[in-house]
């Protein structure tokens, strides 16, 4: 019985044990990033989050345009991501026919499999020449010529660039924003949506009066989570976005993002500031997507205790 | 009478009209998402076929201009994704059984949960980071090793997710029941839960490994590129997503097409890996 007795301790030690060593990889990770990024945010100080500065000549190193970029791609990826996202959940939870159902969830199960660099060498090769010559020119003639909203919109098309960034930024979020959505309105009791159909209320009605106000909660919660996925996308951005260290108002421009910065420039960085301000660039990345992914959780597991599943 | 008559009915047309705009969008929403996985790998298949020979499987990565293939790529990504995943699995495991086994919904168990969850999320350039900080900088040198431990921390929370999930589904009634025979506790979660919750678990490594086969940021900071052939793992290693990176930013056209051939091997492989995956968790759920 001892014997039994001693193996049950090993069995739950080792499981605590491993437990702990998810915190400790968490903590290994913000030690390692803020020790690496010690030195040059000791030699800039809060500078380095303003300065648009970067230059590794004169080892001058400031993060506001990588920051920038994280930021502008982001919002366009969630401006593309969002509504089609909801389309997509909609359509799958309440009008797709059963026998649909399936092979749709399949298929975007498939589009978030496809890695991140397929997106970057399908969005350099394919989409931005594509963009270059009509979608752009478009946009420039259009958009273009209206007075404040114009400046985004001006300078040649180039084809890569913040915009085309941000695009592809959109594509990839679309399958992690689904399905958070299309989990959270599944979770809405039947009960609530048949009454409102009782009461004579449309499909969009429903969706909007009923689903939409239940799981609010659940679709911010998703919401952020693509949010947190498309600001540390590394490889699909670093492939198109043209990596040229200045801030454009336009969005045609070339541009840079932390994470693209990070894996253009880290393995050909010489010189410990240049290193340094590039892991310090990292930190405030960990530190943007960690604040994001929290508020995430946070708001996902309210939604899972208020319908107590 | 009439007058009410009319609005109610002018009313009602709107709501309708309406309600068929917003379906008609999400149809569209619909074929939008759809079209952009179609047309991805529409591309990968016609421009990466033309690569795909014996050559590709048989020769190594090439000097710039002269033709190859990408066995060294390939082998390095295998191994790397093979180590990584056998040292990222039991730790996985183990962890996730805590969570769903032992924690009861203890304090401690919640944060291992959230921080998990976090884990599972955060950008995989900085997993890289950490390795480079932990591995690289105090080796020396980029390694195949670095590479490993990489993939492996990117393992981890897929597979403590999935377990615990999985385990979660067991019946509280199988556990009791082989409790009631006084089976101890670390019996009862290998010979009970873990049987009960076994294709699940599969399902969860296996969707790690896709997961990480195609993960490109952490290995360009830890196991770097090797042009040979290389099965030192303490040495930089060649491996098919930072290979794909660097030839297709590249000016010369067999690199490319390499890079189209290798792009369209591992999309192949993922893509096959989910759905034999999660085939498996239909099955199991069918149970």
């Amino acid at each position: 019985m001892s014997g039994q007795n001693v193996a049950d301790k090993l069995f739950f030690g080792a499981t605590v044990g491993f437990a702990c060593l998810v915190l400790l990889i968490l903590c290994g990770v913000i030690f390692s990033l803020v020790s690496g990024a010690a030195p040059a945010l000791r030699t800039f100080g809060f500078g380095f989050l303003t300065s648009e500065v970067w230059n590794p000549v004169t080892e001058k190193f400031g993060a506001a345009v990588p920051i920038y970029g994280t930021l502008v791609t982001s919002i366009i990826a969630m401006i593309i991501g969002i509504p089609v996202s909801f389309g997509i959940a909609f359509f799958i939870t309440e009008l797709c026919p059963p026998i649909l159902k399936r092979p749709l969830g399949i298929a975007i199960e498939l589009l978030a499999g496809i890695p991140s660099i397929i997106y970057g060498i399908w969005g350099l090769f394919v989409l931005a020449p594509i963009l270059q010559s009509t979608v752009q020119p478009f946009l420039i003639n259009t958009l273009g010529n209206i007075p404040v909203i114009g400046n985004l919109f001006a300078g040649p098309p180039l084809g890569i660039g913040v915009l085309t960034a941000g695009i592809i930024l959109g594509i990839m979020v679309l399958p992690f924003i689904t399905s958070i959505m299309r989990d959270v309105f599944e979770t809405v009791p039947p009960m609530l949506k048949e009454s409102a159909y009782g009461l004579g209320a449309t499909t969009w009605e429903v969706a909007w009066n009923v689903v939409l106000p239940y799981t609010r909660v659940g679709v911010i919660g998703g919401i952020m989570l693509g949010l947190g996925r498309a600001m540390g996308e590394t490889m699909a951005v670093t492939f198109v976005i043209g990596n040229a260290h200045r801030i454009a108002t336009s969005l045609m421009a070339p541009g840079a993002t932390i994470s693209s910065a990070l894996a253009n420039e880290f393995t050909e960085a010489v010189g410990d500031t240049y290193l340094s301000s590039l892991i310090a660039l990292g930190f405030v990345l960990f530190v943007i997507t960690f604040l994001v992914l929290t508020a995430a959780k946070i708001m996902l597991i309210r939604l899972q205790r208020q319908t107590g599943s | 009478m009439v007058m009410v008559q009319s609005f109610s009915t002018e009313r009602y047309r709107r709501r309708r009209i309406v309600n068929r705009t917003v379906l008609a969008l999400s149809i569209a929403a619909t074929v939008f998402g759809l079209f952009w996985l179609a047309w991805i790998l529409w591309t990968l298949l016609s421009n990466g076929i033309a690569s795909i020979n014996l050559q590709l499987f048989s020769q190594m990565t090439p000097p710039p201009g002269g033709k190859g293939g990408l066995l060294n790529a390939i082998f390095g990504s295998v191994l790397m994704t093979l180590v990584g995943t056998v040292a990222g699995t039991p730790i996985g495991i183990l962890a996730g059984t805590y969570l769903a086994e032992f924690s009861y919904g203890n304090k401690f168990g919640q944060v291992i949960q959230f921080i998990n969850d976090i884990l599972l999320s955060a950008p995989s350039i900085i997993i890289g980071l950490f390795v480079y900080e932990l591995l690289v900088v105090r080796m020396g040198h980029f390694s195949g090793w670095a590479g490993c431990v990489a993939l492996a921390i990117i393992v981890i929370p897929v597979v403590v997710r999935t377990t615990v999930d999985m385990l979660n589904l067991v019946p509280n009634a199988l556990r009791e029941a082989a409790a009631a025979l006084g089976t101890p506790k670390w019996k009862v979660i290998t010979m009970i839960s873990y049987r009960a919750a076994l294709q699940g678990m599969l399902t969860g490594v296996m969707l790690a490994v896709a997961r990480v086969s195609g993960e490109t940021a952490p290995l360009l900071f830890t196991a770097l590129n090797n042009q040979f052939w290389n099965t030192d793992l303490d040495r930089p290693m060649a491996n098919l997503p930072v290979v794909i990176f660097q030839f297709a930013l590249s000016p010369y056209d067999d690199w490319q097409q390499l890079a189209w051939g290798g792009a369209l091997l591992i999309t192949a492989a993922i893509l096959l890996l989910n759905i034999v995956s999660r085939s498996l968790a239909n099955l199991s759920n069918l149970k």
